[in-house]
């Protein structure tokens, strides 16, 4: 009887290669193909990256056509580095937040700021970091743009870890503690499928936003150092310089393949795997699809290869690892309040100690008029975000409500809009810029609009799933009363799609903060074009290496985003959550 | 089978029993004022061989006291021994059933069922042995890859089951096990369980059940065991000596469950009405219940056959509800002088019986005079408005005022029932969003 329980179950012993079922079909090949295509395209990429730095200065980026698929594949490679760091990151550091009450003190104030930090005004600090870690080698200056994805990305995994893990259902918990589940056991069973939706569907986010900076962060100029590491991003820089059309196309249209790539071959189908792991008792009705996970599963030796995976994840999870079994009683320590205690005054202490530090950094150059005149700067830039999500808004909203409640249409655009999210806007600023000038606009007003280029998506796809999910029956019902338009949006439509559409404006202002810092100058061969504001004042000190004026620039803009995101879209969120989340 | 090689216990009732709880006391620290105490002084001796069931209502502390015995939870006083060993974190030779099932989604049926060996890290192959010989006993074969959210409720309880009887527990506890599943379900589940277990085909000892059922009590256990709510104490131990299996029409298990009904409505001679409520003055705790669910319960008591005085078991049959939904039904309309509820029945008042004729707005006239007589937090509240120029006062205000006596979680759910109350008889309005009192009513 249990011969045959085994062979219901599928469950073969590992790999075990013989018997019909093993021919190879039409969709191993395809996988195959793919797979080995990433091998060869990871070992090349590597190579590259390994090579002395002498070959940075011997072979500068040349616009040659041949070149850009290299180009990808480097910048390509710096995303995939980036985000196995934000992973580790993320696994270390929101477990430690999740398991230990001081850890948490420190890390999950950190992680909402760090949030909200404009990312690239962090690239001066690191690039000249990482030059002097690695002096003479082109890996600094690869760490450093790798460092400049992992700050636009880990945060907000390692937050939605860190938030799995606290909501781990308590009934699953106390099985676990129950059948006395290893810590390692439970982390590998409990813990990681139950955060696996939230933190995959971040990291796809993540990874989406990532381009931008993959592409700012390639060539980078420093005082009178210039990094041009190969990459799509320092082909842009050189085709500015040398006012090539024809080049930014190219990179524009590299950039869409591979992007196009990413989604298809890496999105979609993680996204469709993860919903296995969807913490809920019944069948879902729609569930995300893709071909390619479609195909991988279809695939029978694809398939062995899955249970072989399979395997090697079981083989991890029993480990001998954390030996130490979880406190056999299960009272809280006597001492956690006193030393809880102490750990504050200690974080107190320390960050007391470094905003002097910071103080004095500063004050040797800055003097309150320059406070001033950043805070000035900032408003400035506050003032071009809001306008250009409130208009983004008043675009994208009825449009996306208009497809949303189309589901037909909406399974089509979605897609799209998800894949517009992913385009690194500035691959195209250079073609907004030659228009500015040739059509000499004013850029404190023209160049504003490409700090929403790349984030006005977030917005409508946002907006697309809030009114797909809008219940049918109070659509039917608000058709009986025969609601006027205005009273259809104010009463049915807005508040039915506001919990999706303050997710998305969120993510769009944080987006455009960022932008800004690339957005507000723009050049063209040697014409330069400058909106004033906050971006372009962080940009021209870090051309100028004037970090007293950098760290000022970042600490405005900083403060500035936590304060919109405390006073405006936090309670905006919450009220939306309370009073118009359709369960 | 394989669960031959499962240890066999032969019924020896002379032998030291299997558990012992002894003196155990569970306290829950609270924001302020004095601990709740939740388990007093419980004293219980399980043996080999026999099916106990833990019978009370919610937040009688019985879900506490079996997790006390699983070693998931720690007393605060007292101790409890299995097998003569004192339990001081999860026991091994204890295998427990949840209400929610607590299935893994992500796990499929067979590996749900294993992961308990896992964890004693059982080598593979024999893992599967045992798993796949406990998914067949339970009647699960052909769903060893099926997903959780494939199966229906009474499925994923099968593998519940399944999954603590694969690891061989000498004692089985069952937290409410049937009570997330529908009516047929359940007693499909039921006689499946009992038929295993008059079979001795299960690998256990013993099994305590923790149910707010009382047919289900009389139906499957040995002995039940009576609990009091707030704190829980243990009041009766009853035997049952019904020849297996039972017949809920008989007229002894009939008897049994009119005798349990009567012992758990029991008001003692020293108490006045209401007083089965814990608490007094404002911090009478008051059951969450609505006027609508009141006004329903007197209809029901009043109509035919019952006219106004009827059996609570008979009640609850055909309105399908079982006593954590009957008796706060009950006890509010008792606190409100509406009816009054002895020895397992219940009888409308004068008042209750008018209540009934009444139109709508009558009713509500009605109401409010009798939340006003006999709730003092109402009266208090409206007090309150009454004396201020604003007329107008913060929710907070009066939840801080109840937490001085009573834990958050009653100090909400009593302040929500009578603003329902009070909101219902139009005594005094409550604004949610903003969360004040006030005495006017949006015209």
């Amino acid at each position: 009887m249990a011969q045959r329980d085994l062979q219901k179950v599928g469950r073969t012993p590992l790999l075990g290669l013989g018997g019909a079922e093993l021919r190879p079909n039409v969709y191993d090949l395809a996988i195959f193909v793919l797979i080995a295509a990433a091998f060869v395209a990871m070992a090349y990429g590597a190579r590259e990256i390994a090579a002395p730095a002498s070959k940075l200065a011997v072979e500068p980026i040349t616009l040659d056509p041949a070149n850009l698929p290299g180009y990808a594949l480097r910048t390509t490679l710096r995303m995939f580095a980036a985000i196995a760091a934000s992973l580790v990151f993320t696994f270390v550091v929101a477990t430690l937040a999740a398991k230990s009450r001081k850890a948490e003190l420190v890390i999950v104030p950190a992680l909402d700021i760090l949030q909200s930090v404009p990312v690239l005004g962090f690239l001066t600090f690191t690039v000249v970091f990482f030059l002097r870690l690695f002096p003479g080698s082109e890996l600094g200056a690869e760490c450093a743009a790798v460092f400049a994805i992992f700050t636009s990305q880990a945060w907000n995994m390692a937050f939605s870890f860190y938030q799995s893990l606290r909501t781990v259902p308590s009934d699953l918990d106390e099985v676990s503690r129950h059948f006395q589940l290893s810590p390692w056991l439970k982390f590998w069973r409990l813990e990681a499928p139950f955060a696996a939706p939230g933190l995959i569907w971040n990291t796809m986010m993540s990874m989406s936003g990532g381009w931008f900076f993959v592409v700012a962060s390639e060539a980078i100029t420093v005082g009178d150092t210039t990094v041009k590491l190969p990459g799509i991003g320092s082909w842009l820089a050189v085709a500015i310089a040398d006012k090539n059309i024809m080049a930014v196309v190219q990179a524009v249209l590299t950039m869409a393949v591979v992007i196009l790539a990413y989604d298809q071959l890496l999105f979609r189908p993680i996204v469709a795997w993860a919903d296995k792991f969807r913490f809920e008792q019944t069948a879902a009705q729609q569930r995300p699809r893709s071909w390619v996970y479609d195909l991988w599963r279809r695939g029978r030796v694809v398939r062995r290869l899955t249970l072989a995976t399979a395997w090697i994840g079981r083989m991890i999870s029993i480990l001998p690892i954390g030996l130490a079994r979880p406190a056999r009683r299960v009272a809280p320590p006597a001492s956690g309040r006193v030393s809880d205690i102490i750990w504050r005054l200690v974080v107190l202490v320390l960050s007391a100690y470094a905003l002097w530090r910071i103080v004095l950094f500063t004050r040797s150059t800055l003097g309150w008029s320059d406070v001033r005149i950043a805070i000035e700067m900032g408003l400035l830039t506050l003032a071009r975000v809001v306008v250009l999500i409130a208009v983004a808004s008043a675009i994208w909203v009825p449009i996306g409500v208009w497809i949303g409640l189309r589901p037909r249409l909406a399974t089509r655009v979605q897609p799209l809009a998800q894949f517009l999210a992913a385009f690194p806007a500035n691959v195209l600023f250079p073609i907004a810029v030659v228009l500015i000038v040739s059509l000499q606009l004013n850029p404190d007003i023209w160049l504003s609009p490409l700090m929403v280029l790349g984030t006005q998506w977030y917005i409508l796809f946002n907006v697309i799933a809030g009114a797909s999910a809008f219940p049918t029956d109070l659509r039917e019902a608000s058709t009986l009363f025969r609601l006027r338009t205005w009273q259809w949006w104010r009463k049915v439509v807005i508040p039915g799609i506001l919990p999706y559409y303050v997710t998305g404006a969120l993510t769009a202002t944080g987006g455009s903060w960022n932008a800004s810092i690339v957005a507000e100058v723009a050049s063209w061969g040697s014409t330069k074009l400058k909106a004033v504001g906050l971006g372009s004042y962080i940009a021209d000190a870090t051309e100028a290496a004037d970090y007293p004026r950098v760290v000022l620039g970042i600490v405005v803009m900083s403060v500035m985003v936590v304060v919109c995101n405390r006073l405006v879209w936090r309670p905006l969120y919450r009220l939306a959550e309370r009073r118009f989340r359709l369960a | 089978m394989d669960l031959a090689t499962a240890p066999k216990v032969a019924p020896r009732a002379d032998v030291a029993p299997l558990v012992v709880v002894d003196h155990v006391r569970k306290l829950y620290p609270k924001g302020s004022g004095d601990d709740l105490l939740v388990l007093d002084d419980v004293s219980l001796a399980l043996r080999s061989n026999e099916i106990v069931s833990l019978l009370g209502r919610s937040g009688c502390g019985k879900s506490s006291l079996l997790r006390i015995i699983a070693g998931l939870l720690s007393s605060s006083d007292g101790r409890v021994t299995i097998g003569g060993r004192e339990v001081d974190g999860p026991a091994e030779e204890v295998a427990m059933v949840f209400q929610t099932f607590a299935l893994f989604p992500w796990l499929s049926v067979l590996e749900n069922v294993e992961i308990g060996l896992e964890a004693q890290k059982v080598p593979p192959a024999e893992r599967q042995k045992r798993a796949l010989a406990a998914i067949d006993l339970i009647g699960l074969d052909g769903y060893e890859s099926a997903y959780p959210k494939e199966l229906s409720g009474g499925m994923r309880q099968r593998v519940g089951l399944a999954r603590a009887l694969v690891v061989h527990p000498k004692l089985l506890l069952m937290d409410e096990p049937f009570s997330a599943l529908d009516v047929l379900t359940a007693e499909t589940l039921r006689t499946d369980l009992l038929d295993l277990w008059n079979e001795r085909r299960m690998p256990i000892s013993s099994i305590l059940l923790v149910t707010h059922n009382i047919e289900e009590a009389v139906l499957m256990s040995d002995r039940i065991l009576v609990f009091s709510s707030n704190p829980g104490r243990l009041v009766a131990e009853i035997p049952v000596h019904l020849p297996m299996p039972r017949n809920r029409l008989d007229p002894a298990f009939r008897q049994m469950v009119d005798d349990i009904y009567a012992l758990m409505t029991a008001r003692p001679v020293s108490r006045p009405a209401g007083a089965n409520l814990p608490g007094s003055g404002i911090s009478l705790q008051v059951p969450r219940v609505s006027p609508n669910l009141l006004a329903g319960l007197m209809e029901a008591v009043a109509a035919e056959p019952f006219n106004g005085h009827a059996d609570l078991p008979a009640l609850a049959g055909p309105l399908q509800m079982e006593i954590d939904d009957l008796f706060p039904v009950a006890e509010a309309l008792q606190l409100l002088r509406f009816a009054e509820v002895a020895e397992g029945d219940i009888r409308l008042t004068d008042a209750g019986r008018r209540f009934v004729q009444l139109d709508p707005d009558d009713r509500k006239r009605l109401f409010a005079q009798h939340v006003m007589a006999f709730v003092p937090l109402a009266q208090h509240i409206k007090r309150v408005l009454d004396d201020r120029d604003a007329h107008a006062a913060p929710a907070s205000r009066f939840r801080d005022e109840l937490e001085d006596s009573m834990s958050e979680d009653y100090a909400e759910r009593t302040l929500r029932a009578v603003t329902s109350w009070g909101r219902y008889g139009e005594v005094f309005a409550y604004d949610e969003g903003t969360g004040v009192f006030s005495l006017d009513n949006p015209s």
